[in-house]
């Protein structure tokens, strides 16, 4: 089957360079056909890497590890739910996943913009089929998913297990969803201004896809936030790590175009911006590819090595260039229609947003690759921490939220200071209450968490007060009831006040970052069974050593299980545990924390350390079991007020423990796994019986789960605004009436 | 297994050379009647689409109006303004239409 996927590699690059060929052709030409053509080249390519994508599915299905990257990255004991979502843990796999992806988003725009723009949609055809030829010659040249090794070994190297959490399924998808849907707005921005068509009409052509690039890449980062907090053994949910920063800067870059494309709809002006932010965010997209894939920066999320960086490179210089030449060699059709009529509009508003999105990003992108430029110009690695992007992003963060609670309450095209004093008064009580209360309750030695609580409460109180306005001007219009007239204002409504969810959502995730930040108590120390110590308000105490064993095997049915059993019989304290949390660790040390506060108990925490298998017979029959990547197993009392976290590093390197292991190696072959796990089993019995102290990490912070309602709240704002109103829906179907605008138009 | 695969990647291979090749076959290929008529289609498609943005925009700055973001004057002003402009696009539709 593996030559069926090469065969499908081969026959998508010939079918990308035939596309690009027709579609440009049919349009320099004239030759409308041949646009078609390529068109529907799109189409064949979507078919003919969905059969490779399924091959690879399959082949890891069935673990056929024939398949070197089958054989890398999964096991025969790898469960199924994971070995499905393995195919993309891969460098090959993810760039197939890329690739496949690319080509189904391509075949939808295509497909709903049949017979729309035809010459914008020719030159958009041949830069999409572009991205799928570059990501195919990866492929076939360099990564290639489908290369096999004979004999098949057989057993595979398993999944990393950092990778072993339910979110890895979707994360990847996700972001490489809104990575992939990031080109289309660019194709489209590239065509219009080649096929020289820059009117709004490709604008309104690609929005829907540009908000769902958006969408996705905000899921992909809350998932891989959320990961980060839940998984990784450090606490936090955003570190300004290399790949996290990579999906931020066309997230903020695309938060910026959805804004200013509206300028651009409504009154022809900034149309150089809107160009130029699309351009950017796809190059982004791509660059955030690159930094994932080539492995040119260190990231707990890059996988493999080197060997793709010239060609993303490449590129990345072409897209650069071209993207240059074409906003300034069209910039005079890119003139605005209209000027700014007044610094007191919402058109203001939003510039001064985009401004700041892109500050943040410029930002974000020189942290970045500060220390790549550096290494470059100097021959010296410099790296970039945490507490110099949270210098410049935190007042950036400021003034963005500032900003999401002036843009809703002011006009279009003009406001009066009248009006602006009217509508800016009830949020700038709100947050003058806020700030009131905060002080009084002394928070005042935070500042910047100060500023931002602020800033929430005008913004919550701004859209409130949209709400309440809408709602009652269509109840004293219609004659609707209070609930009613909302339903039907945001139904009628639902790009605005949809945003206006967003909006709040934001606001209400930046309150739990601030809090967590700015008033997180944490303590890093040894503790012993029986000791406690304090965080913040709590008391936390270690009760108890625990001890689990998961051996891969049968235990019921071997010898070397039923050993197993009888061993652990003796030993209380230790479990055979079946691995019902699928980490697929051979050895679990953990411990039972009581947390209290004043003397009152608030929960159990069970933190723990997995220990994996190796697969390396340099470190012992015995040794190899334990002697994988240890992951930390964090323990998470989450609740509305605070999380409290904790996690745990056991000391396996006491001279008991290590005297264990040693003769086990010594004594043990390594035809009999089964006596291995024995081992691995007393020694996690002499663990229990005389725990050594081990090192613990708690953590307590405020209203972190408000970042993660503040996500669900922003997607269900960008649900509601994305959702197509029933009239649109009758209007696409039939639309032949001459209707004057006086009696076309509804209430609003 | 060989030939089975030989197979299937000679079916995927006729399939695309099936699918690309259909708008270059003979009897697909009309020549400037269809065009001209798929051009027209595409043109009253923009205006259709310009005359809902600008209803959207008609009924946005009613909705500012009434959620008193802009006073009696400057809602006269815009809301004449989008409408005339609404006029024009509906009067460019009116004439495709009979055109057509």
């Amino acid at each position: 089957m593996a030559a069926l996927g090469r065969a499908c590699l081969l026959l998508a690059l010939a079918v990308c360079v035939y596309g690009i060929g027709a579609s440009i052709y049919g349009v320099r030409a004239g030759r409308p056909e041949f646009s078609e053509s390529g068109r529907r080249s799109v189409y064949a390519l979507a078919g003919i890497l969905t059969v490779a994508f399924a091959v690879l599915e399959v082949a890891f299905l069935h673990n056929d590890f024939a398949f070197n990257t089958v054989a890398d990255t999964s096991s025969r004991t790898t469960p199924t739910f994971y070995k499905a979502a393995a195919v993309w843990s891969s460098q090959e796999g993810s760039l197939l996943l890329w690739a496949w992806l690319l080509s189904l988003w391509s075949s939808l725009v295509l497909f709903l913009t049949r017979g729309r723009l035809r010459e914008v949609a020719a030159y958009a055809t041949a830069i999409l089929l572009g991205f799928g030829g570059f990501f195919i010659a990866l492929m076939v040249f360099y990564a290639q998913p489908f290369a096999t090794t004979s004999p098949a070994p057989s057993e595979g190297v398993g999944l990393d297990p950092l990778l072993r959490f339910p979110t890895m399924m979707i994360h990847p998808p996700m972001l490489y969803s809104g990575y992939t849907l990031c080109t289309i707005p660019l194709a489209f921005g590239m065509g219009a201004l080649l096929a020289r068509r820059v009117d709004a009409d490709w604008i309104r052509l690609t929005r829907r896809f540009a908000f769902a690039a958006w969408f996705f890449l905000g899921i992909g980062i809350l998932l891989g936030a959320r990961w980060s907090y839940s998984e990784l053994g450090w606490g936090g949910y955003w570190g300004w790590d290399a790949v996290e920063n990579a999906s931020l800067m066309p997230w903020l870059t695309g938060t910026a175009f959805l804004h200013s494309l509206m300028i651009q709809e409504k009154r022809g002006m900034l149309k150089v911006w809107n160009v130029s932010l699309v351009l950017a965010t796809g190059t982004l997209a791509i660059m955030g590819t690159f930094l994932v894939r080539s492995g040119v920066l260190n990231s707990i999320h890059a996988f493999g090595g080197a060997t793709l960086g010239v060609p993303f490179v490449c590129l990345i210089g072409v897209l650069l260039a071209g993207s240059i030449y074409l906003v300034v060699s069209r910039r005079d059709m890119l003139r605005s229609e209209h000027r700014l009529d007044s610094l007191l509009s919402r058109e203001s508003a939003f510039l001064a947003n985009n401004l700041v999105l892109v500050a943040l990003c410029f930002v974000i992108f020189w942290g970045t690759y500060f220390p790549l430029i550096s290494q470059a110009l100097t021959g010296k690695e410099a790296s970039v921490g945490p507490p110099w992007f949270d210098r410049y992003t935190v007042p950036l963060a400021l003034i963005l939220v500032l900003l999401s609670g002036i843009g809703p309450a002011i006009a279009w095209r003009r406001a009066t200071l009248a009006n602006a004093r009217r509508n800016f008064l009830a949020p700038l009580a709100a947050a003058l209450m806020t700030l009131i209360v905060l002080l009084a309750v002394g928070v005042g030695e935070k500042p910047f968490a100060i500023g931002m609580f602020c800033c929430a409460a005008f913004v919550l109180g701004s859209i409130s007060q949209e709400f309440f306005r809408g709602m009652r001007a269509r109840g004293a219009m219609a004659g609707e009831a209070p609930p009613v007239a909302l339903m039907a204002l945001v139904r009628r409504n639902r790009r605005r006040y949809g945003g206006y969810v967003v909006h709040i959502g934001i606001a209400v995730l930046f309150v739990g970052v601030a809090a967590s930040s700015s008033f997180q108590h944490a303590s890093e120390l040894g503790l012993s069974p029986g000791q406690s110590t304090r965080v913040g308000a709590y008391t936390v105490r270690y009760v108890r050593p625990t001890a689990s064993v998961t051996p891969d095997y049968d235990s019921a049915s071997t010898q070397g299980g039923r050993e197993l059993s009888a061993v652990l019989r003796s030993e209380p304290g230790v479990t055979l545990a079946p691995d019902s949390a699928r980490t697929g660790a051979s050895l679990s040390l953990g411990a039972v924390l009581d947390v209290s506060k004043n003397g009152h108990h608030v929960t159990t925490l069970r933190p723990s350390e997995g220990y994996y298998d190796s697969g390396d017979p340099t470190q012992g029959s015995v040794g190899h079991f334990i002697g994988g990547q240890p992951v930390s197993h964090v323990a998470l009392n989450a609740g509305v007020t605070r999380d409290v976290w904790s996690a745990i590093a056991p000391n396996i390197e006491t001279p008991q423990l290590k005297r264990i292991i040693a003769l086990g190696n010594k004594t043990l072959p390594f035809i009999r796994p089964g006596e291995g796990i024995v081992a691995i089993a007393v020694m996690a019995g002499a663990y229990i019986h005389n725990p050594p102290q081990a090192q613990f990490h708690f953590i307590v912070s405020p209203l972190v789960m408000w970042i993660w309602i503040g996500g669900l709240i922003v997607i269900g704002g960008a649900m509601i605004a994305i959702w197509p109103a029933p009239s649109a829906v009758r209007r696409r179907v039939a639309a032949r009436s001459r209707a004057r605008a006086a009696h076309g138009l509804v209430r609003a | 297994m060989n030939l089975l695969i030989a197979i299937l990647t000679l079916v995927l291979l006729l399939v695309v050379i099936l699918v690309i090749s259909a708008p270059l076959r003979p009897a697909r290929r009309a020549g400037g009647i269809i065009r001209t008529g798929e051009q027209a289609a595409e043109n009253r498609a923009e205006l259709e689409a310009a005359r809902e943005a600008k209803y959207r925009e008609i009924r946005d700055a009613e909705l500012d109006y009434r959620t008193g973001k802009l006073s009696d004057e400057d809602f006269a002003a815009t809301d004449g303004a989008l409408r005339a402009e609404a006029v024009e696009i509906l009067d460019r539709l009116g004439a495709r239409e009979r055109e057509s």
